[in-house]
């Protein structure tokens, strides 16, 4: 129990410097800065307390809102997609989820990814949907959505399994 | 009551995330509503600190560079003293003087955002306050928009809120500069009326009308211009003459008398 909290606080510190120190500098083609600290949610263990977690994305969106001065759309879109989570794991990984002793980490690689594919999809429509609200620009958020999407699948992807979590 | 409060205890992970929803939408309003209401921005310690301890590893691999650009603008900057007439070349008095010039270096630069904030390593404990002009060797960058004890947040020209007075250099033709949030190259000269005659190429630089920057430091030149749908004015494209993603020392501008300037427009605005 102290242990996972310890590890989501190491996660949530790495994250936010990763975020802010390396990806939103990546500017590729100009603009496509992957948000790979949705990672936090992938990673969030499956039992534990769905209010803790609303708080501690609420706290994630808030930290890189103040590093990237994009005041409260990292916030409203990592809150959404907390909110989500469950029924997104539902979704995914079906009756599995009954089973007590179901963790991420012996679901198949599909569902891994189909869960990560999902997670990025819906935080980037909710914050370029916001985004949209400052800026009249469709095409030009559209293809935003679609690469920074991509790019930030492709990095979490590596993300995760570079620091895979233990198989038991 | 109990049942109520059952309700509550049932969904309250419902009624936290509306709750910090409402918060996060708050914040978003308060920060698009107004210019300069905005209270979180990354000029605070946390992030000041975060972003000055990065910038002191990563200032090194540019150090070649920034010494390139400072020769160069020391060059220019001498060229013109030797040419100059009557002026002591080293004139210690400098409270006479209407612009005062300070130094900065940037911590964190953003240009692929529709509103982007640059971060400095100064702040008010080095008397850098709100409303400051900020401007390169090359051109000018941006506003202060707000200052912390030791960090201040800038408005980037590469802002969609940002407004600055602008001319086309050797004329009194004015108009003002402002950004569609595409090019990171290019910003937009609106207001020039159709009689004045252009040509691509031509030099765009700050007009007289700001109390915030002196005039005629550069801006860019005309990349390409079209009349709008009203057929009176222009709409232009201005190729900047900073390089926005790579910037790292910036001089800050104060002007002396813009608290006077300032207190007369509002007076005159009062009188009608």
């Amino acid at each position: 129990m102290t242990y996972n909290y310890l590890l989501a606080g190491i996660r949530f510190i790495a994250l936010v410097l990763v975020q802010v120190l390396v990806f939103n500098r990546m500017n590729l083609f100009g603009f496509v800065n992957p948000m790979v600290y949705i990672l936090f949610l992938y990673w969030y263990p499956v039992r534990e307390n769905r209010t803790a977690l609303i708080l501690a994305a609420f706290l994630l969106g808030f930290t890189v809102d103040l590093f990237s001065d994009t005041m409260a759309l990292h916030t409203i879109a990592a809150l959404t997609t907390a909110f989500l989570r469950y029924p997104l794991m539902r979704f995914v990984f079906g009756v599995n989820m009954e089973f007590q002793n179901f963790r991420l980490s012996n679901s198949t690689q599909v569902q891994q990814f189909t869960f990560l594919a999902l997670l990025v999809v819906l935080h980037h429509l909710v914050f370029f949907a916001f985004e949209i609200f400052s800026l009249s620009n469709l095409l030009l958020i559209l293809k935003r959505v679609v690469l920074t999407g991509l790019s930030t699948f492709v990095f979490s992807v590596l993300l995760a399994s570079l620091f895979a979590i233990r198989r038991e | 009551m109990q049942r109520i409060i059952n309700f509550i205890l049932r969904n309250r992970s419902s009624l936290l995330y509306l709750f910090l929803l409402a918060v996060a939408l708050l914040l978003t309003v308060q920060n698009n509503a107004l210019h300069r209401s905005r209270y979180f921005n990354s000029a605070n310690w946390l992030t000041g600190s975060v972003y000055s301890a990065s910038a002191s590893v990563t200032d090194y691999f540019g150090l070649r560079q920034e010494n390139d650009k400072l020769l160069e603008e020391n060059r220019r900057l001498r060229m013109w003293l030797f040419n100059s007439e009557a002026r002591d070349s080293m004139e210690l008095d400098t409270s006479g003087l209407d612009y005062q010039v300070m130094t900065a270096s940037i911590i964190k630069n953003s240009y692929s955002e529709p509103d982007n904030y640059i971060t400095i390593d100064k702040g008010r404990a080095d008397s850098v306050d709100q409303d400051m002009g900020v401007i390169t060797s090359r051109g000018i960058l941006g506003i202060v928009e707000k200052a912390s004890r030791n960090y201040a947040s800038v408005q980037s020209i590469l802002n969609s809120k940002s407004n600055i007075n602008a001319k086309l250099a050797g004329t009194d033709y004015f108009g003002s500069l402002t950004w569609d949030s595409r090019d990171y190259q290019l910003v937009q000269l609106e207001d020039i009326p159709r009689l004045v005659p252009l040509q691509e190429g031509d030099t765009i630089v700050t007009g007289a009308m700001s109390s915030i920057f002196p005039e005629n430091i550069p801006i860019g030149t005309i990349e390409r211009f079209s009349l709008t749908e009203s057929q009176s004015f222009y709409q232009i494209d201005v190729r900047l003459f900073n390089d926005m993603t790579n910037l790292k020392q910036v001089y800050l501008i104060r002007h002396r008398d813009r608290d006077e300037i300032l207190q007369l427009e509002s007076d005159v605005a009062n009188d009608l």
